[in-house]
């Protein structure tokens, strides 16, 4: 996972720093190492599993019920304007 | 008898013939809490003020009439872990990044314990996001094991189990994606279930692999068990993986006993790496359970080697999707608070959902998964039900793993299976070794929690591991 680590970190948005960069390093590619065993089964023409309860398309009617009012939606937002968050700019 | 030390059952009883209060009651698990909580670290939140306040309302309540007879937990001290979303009560999945957090709705299982009666008497400590198997991953600190504070209570719902084990509540909650349930009871001397998948809502507990996470509780006996899985269990309009199959009273056949049960026991377990101390304690308890009618026989889970790897590409590529929402905006703080096991399991996650590994990792473990899953359903062609050792190792020391992720992982070798084919399994106390307590799991197809329920009832009332009890 060497050359990848910095590509995934940035994917999924954590920073890391210089001195953790090692340490994750190596126990990342243990962890895949020990993964990569998988590889030795025959999978040929096995469906896949993603889900076990069978469930399909669970759908409701579409009625307005109560929800979480404006106020408690934004009460653990540590900033807030005008009853919406307020975030940093996303475009310039 | 100290009332903290009761069962749900024995507390309902004493309530009902009014012996005692539930304000007796919830001061007697409130004491213990501030007597203990200092050495253990059981509890991240507790919640003195509000639970006397509502052990009051029920005396109240059970005073004016049937409220006893109609809510089945009315005044009994639960534990919640702190994963489940509990409004006004701060939640944080003992993570840094959610330590300011307050809920503004109950998770569909607390709202269920609430209307039945159940009094919140705090929030237990857990590995952050319950990413571990021993407890000290946990942003606040190790829980200790109460039988040796050298030792981990293992994870991830460590604070439940050493709680319960405590007797700092009647029962506790927990949550079990690869055997956070099941492995800490099995090191604190519980009983614990992990109900089948979607049998519980997951609505309002804070999520980490979404097509394993299966919601369940600690008990001090199996029968407690049931009669919260009594409470607890069934659809819910906010979850749509829970089934409607019926529910049942678990209560009603708890006695059926194990007469002429087959129970297969599975080769691939009894194999290397399996500790000898542990071995010899699982033979005794199958000859127990053997001289009380049932029939033992081996059976093969050919696919058991691969069930770490398979859950080791799906759950943390699960959680890093359900990770992604801790941006800091709508609550909480930003993603630099997260703790490394979460960084590990974000990054390995990220990586083998990533665009040009998904097939080798992702796809290539979906597909292992059903062969797992098929291990069992061929097995219960020929077994009603299975046991295993709980963990193929006594609990372990404090820091013994922790530098060391995989070998951390590999702890959980006999419990991730029965997350990966969705199925149920009851963790009951299996005896001790050098002072520490070891536990058996009994496992079954799909929806059969009151078959584990009869077999567990009848191996503890026979053998009684469970009433021991640590010194504090």
């Amino acid at each position: 996972m060497k050359s990848d680590e910095s590509h995934v970190a940035r994917l999924a948005n954590l920073k890391i720093k210089e001195k953790e960069k090692k340490k994750f390093q190596k126990q990342l590619s243990s962890i895949l190492e020990y993964i990569s065993k998988l590889q030795e089964v025959d999978t040929k023409n096995i469906e896949i599993t993603s889900q076990v309860t069978g469930l399909e398309n669970i759908l409701r009617e579409d009625e307005v019920k109560p929800s979480l009012s404006q106020e408690e939606v934004l009460s653990n937002a540590k900033s807030t304007q005008n009853g919406l968050f307020k975030v940093k700019a996303i475009l310039e | 008898m100290s009332l903290n030390k009761l069962t749900i059952k024995e507390a309902r009883d004493g309530l009902r013939q009014k012996k005692f209060s539930s304000l007796e009651l919830t001061k007697a698990c409130l004491e213990q809490i501030k007597k203990h909580n200092p050495t253990l670290n059981a509890f991240i939140t507790v919640c003195e003020k509000e639970a006397l306040e509502t052990a009051k309302k029920s005396d109240e309540l059970a005073s004016q009439g049937d409220a006893l007879k109609a809510m089945p937990l009315l005044g009994i001290p639960i534990a919640f872990k702190d994963l489940f979303s509990t409004k006004g009560i701060k939640t944080t999945a003992a993570s840094k990044v959610l330590n300011n957090y307050i809920p503004t709705y109950d998770a569909t299982v607390v709202k269920k314990l609430k209307d039945a009666g159940a009094i919140i008497i705090g929030k237990t400590n857990c590995d952050a996001w319950a990413h571990g198997s021993s407890g000290e991953n946990s942003d606040f600190g190790p829980t200790k094991n109460p039988w040796n504070t050298e030792y981990v209570p293992g994870g991830s719902s460590s604070g439940s189990a050493a709680s319960l084990v405590a007797d700092m509540c009647l029962a506790s909650t927990g949550t079990d994606t690869g055997g956070s349930i099941r492995l800490p009871a099995s090191f604190c001397n519980v009983v614990g279930l992990k109900p089948t998948y979607g049998r519980v809502s997951r609505y309002g507990i804070i999520a980490m692999a979404s097509s394993l996470d299966s919601i369940g509780h600690f008990t001090k006996t199996v029968e407690d068990s049931a009669l919260l899985l009594n409470v607890i269990a069934g659809k819910d309009e906010f979850d749509a993986t829970t089934p409607g199959v019926d529910v049942q009273n678990y209560i009603k056949n708890l006695n059926a006993g194990v007469k002429d049960i087959k129970i297969g026991i599975p080769k691939e377990y009894i194999a290397k790496g399996l500790d000898k101390t542990v071995q010899t304690r699982f033979e005794q308890a199958l000859r127990a359970l053997e001289s009380l009618g049932a029939i033992i026989q081996e059976i093969s889970l050919p696919h058991t080697e691969y069930g770490i790897a398979v859950y080791y590409i799906i759950q943390p590529s699960e959680v890093s999707s359900n990770l992604a929402r801790y941006d800091g905006i709508r609550y909480g703080h930003g993603r630099e608070k997260f703790g490394d096991e979460a960084k590990r399991r974000i990054m390995l996650g990220t990586y083998t959902l990533s665009a040009g590994y998904y097939d080798a990792y992702y796809k290539k473990a979906m597909q292992v998964r059903t062969l797992i899953k098929k291990d069992f359903d061929e097995a219960f062609t020929k077994v009603d039900a299975i046991v295993t050792p709980v963990s193929p190792t006594p609990p372990w020391k404090l820091g013994e793993k922790v530098s060391d992720p995989l070998k951390m992982y590999l702890s959980d070798i006999f419990t991730v299976t029965a997350n990966l084919a969705g199925i149920p399994g009851l963790s009951v106390p299996m005896g001790f070794e050098g002072g520490l307590p070891v536990g058996m799991q009994v496992l079954g197809p799909q929806f059969s929690e009151e078959l584990l329920f009869s077999v567990g009832h009848l191996y503890e009332q026979a053998i009684d591991w469970h009433n021991q009890k640590p010194k504090l």
